[in-house]
């Protein structure tokens, strides 16, 4: 019986599997593809197997610094996001206060704001402060959905830590500071993890705000490839394998924080 | 868990940078927008205060309305899919080991992705001459076609959505299980208890937090989606696929001026306030009931 439901569960794992990176290995496919091939023929493997589409990203300015660009604006945001959300998360998962609850819903609000009609407002203001085209202008824009997500999250991880600890830490003499740093933030080390992770995410793919906010010296890819895209018809060899050097990063991130997704499990213990 | 924490008013200062934070980089914007609605703008020096002009002309958009359902249709549907299937998966995944780190990465691939390449992507992958998707579903023998059947341009983009989004909530789930002490299962165990009963009383009372966030970044993230279907159907064919994020769009920058827009954005955020509100407070009294243990909905 256990054996059993066992199987069923890595079945349905291996076929997710399956569904998750079936697209991925189109993209990948693409990507040693000349635009020719990928358009005039269905076929499972590059039959003109080149590397000029990565060449091409490699060796253009105007490709690579848009990586930088964006690991710029990512960890300016991640290490924003992250350092104002936890306070805030602790106070929330620790005290009332007045209007706690309201504000903690209204932080989430501020996520549901479509985009597309907010742009001009946003470009405005950063006009008007004179951080267009600067990485930071991204950063702080990119605030509006990171840092009620991160300070929603922590506080999901930090509810699960029994006050007690808080207690016996001050009863031991402990100052705040001290205590957030020294014993707190090393037990939800996996909620900061999987917050960093999702701040990181969320910002990477963001085009519209990332667009509107830059035009030449911190560009991020994703506003780079749409360049690309409507330049002289659609260049989707390159564009192919600009997708897939984006998955690298996000990839590497996700491959630092696994252990603090996957050991969830110390959070519970003390 | 719930029992009452100490009031203390001076929580407000750790939570004063966030605050601060948000209302820098939303508050101010959505100030703009309200200015924008209420206005006729001609050009930065002229502009005429028209009041709820706008708000009435774009209540009576019949256009809209219809968006607005197919909307609700959407976000519903990746609702019913995505959260049952993420916490399938997030139970499916390995807990230990290199395999665990494997498909951790495997499942998060498709969330690094941005989001004009997915579309992209599927723009491709759906093609019945060069996509791997289009020319399965054609050795199959359905008469697939994303660009001239509505109803085939509304699964595509579903499925994409779900091929998309799903890892999100199975990662947040994941986390959630992960932490859930193992004296909890030990005591399970011992009981006797099922792995159904398992998973009801243990794991999804445990999974609460995360899951709320899930079902609400899912849902806000679905009723604003742009990019993706934008790229890959360009809202067609017809009106099958035009969202109301893209209708908007369509709006402000083709037919409309500023202020029409403007209102529409207003009202469009009102409706997610809305319906997120309900969710949330939904959610909230049903997990209350689950701790309980005495509510078998």
């Amino acid at each position: 019986m256990n054996e059993n439901r066992f199987q069923k569960r890595t079945l349905f794992l291996i076929l997710y599997i399956v569904f998750a990176l079936l697209p991925i290995y189109w993209m990948v496919n693409m990507s040693f593809k000349t635009n020719e091939e990928i358009l005039s023929s269905f076929s499972f493997f590059p039959q003109h197997f080149t590397w000029d589409n990565y060449k091409t990203i490699f060796t253009d300015p105007a490709w690579y610094d848009g990586y930088i660009n964006s690991l710029i604006i990512v960890a300016i945001n991640m290490a924003i996001s992250i350092t104002v959300a936890l306070p805030a998360a602790y106070a929330f998962s620790r005290y009332s206060f007045i209007g706690d609850k309201h504000l903690f819903f209204w932080l989430l609000t501020n996520r549901m704001t479509p985009p597309a009609v907010f742009l001009l407002p946003f470009f405005q203001l950063y006009s008007t402060l004179g951080l267009m085209d600067t990485h930071l202008a991204v950063a702080l824009a990119h605030l509006v959905f990171n840092v009620p997500l991160a300070v929603w999250i922590l506080e999901g991880f930090m509810s699960g830590i029994p006050r007690e600890i808080d207690e016996t830490a001050y009863i031991d003499g402990y100052s705040f500071p001290r205590f957030f740093l020294t014993i707190f933030l090393p037990l939800i080390k996996a909620g900061v993890g999987v917050t960093a992770f999702f701040c990181f995410m969320f910002s990477w793919v963001e085009l519209l705000l990332a667009r509107t906010l830059t035009s030449v010296d911190a560009k991020p890819i994703v506003a780079t490839m749409t360049r690309t895209v409507s330049a002289s018809g659609m260049d989707w060899a390159t564009l192919a394998a600009a997708g897939v050097l984006t998955i690298v990063p996000g990839a590497i991130v996700i491959w630092f924080v696994r252990h603090y997704i996957a050991k969830g499990f110390a959070m519970g213990r003390v | 868990m719930i029992t009452t924490k100490p009031v203390n008013q001076k929580a407000w200062w750790l939570v004063l940078p966030v605050v601060i934070c948000v209302a820098f980089s939303a508050v101010l914007p959505l100030m703009t927008v309200v200015n924008y609605s209420l206005q006729d703008i001609f050009s930065p020096e002229r502009r005429v205060f028209v009041g709820t002009e706008w708000f009435a002309l774009v209540m009576r958009d019949e256009e809209l309305h219809a968006a607005l359902w197919r909307q609700l249709t959407f976000s519903l549907a990746v609702l019913t899919v995505e959260i049952p299937l993420g916490i399938m998966l997030a139970l499916a995944m390995p807990a230990k080991g290199w395999k665990s780190s494997a498909v951790l990465v495997v499942v998060a691939l498709s969330l690094l992705i941005p989001w004009n390449v997915v579309g992209t992507i599927w723009q491709i992958f759906g093609r019945t001459d060069i996509g791997l998707l289009g020319a399965m579903l054609q050795e199959m023998g359905y008469d697939y076609s994303y660009t001239g059947n509505g109803t085939h341009a509304w699964l595509t983009v579903l499925t994409m959505d779900v091929w998309h989004w799903t890892p999100l909530v199975a990662l947040l789930c994941f986390a959630g299980l992960r932490s859930i002490p193992d004296a909890y299962y030990q005591a399970a165990r011992i009981d006797g208890a099922s792995k159904f009963a398992v998973f009801r009383y243990i794991q999804l009372p445990k999974m609460r937090g995360v899951l709320m966030i899930a079902v609400l970044l899912r849902f806000m993230d679905s009723f604003m989606i742009y990019t993706e279907p934008f790229v890959l159907t360009g809202g067609g064919p017809g009106n099958a696929t035009t969202f109301l994020s893209q209708y908007l769009t369509q709006k402000a920058v083709g037919q409309f001026d500023l202020g029409p827009a403007a209102a529409f954005s207003l009202i469009y955020f009102l409706i997610i306030l809305l319906l997120c509100f309900i969710l949330y407070n939904w959610m909230q009294r049903v997990g209350t009931d689950s701790k309980e243990g005495s509510d078998h909905e």
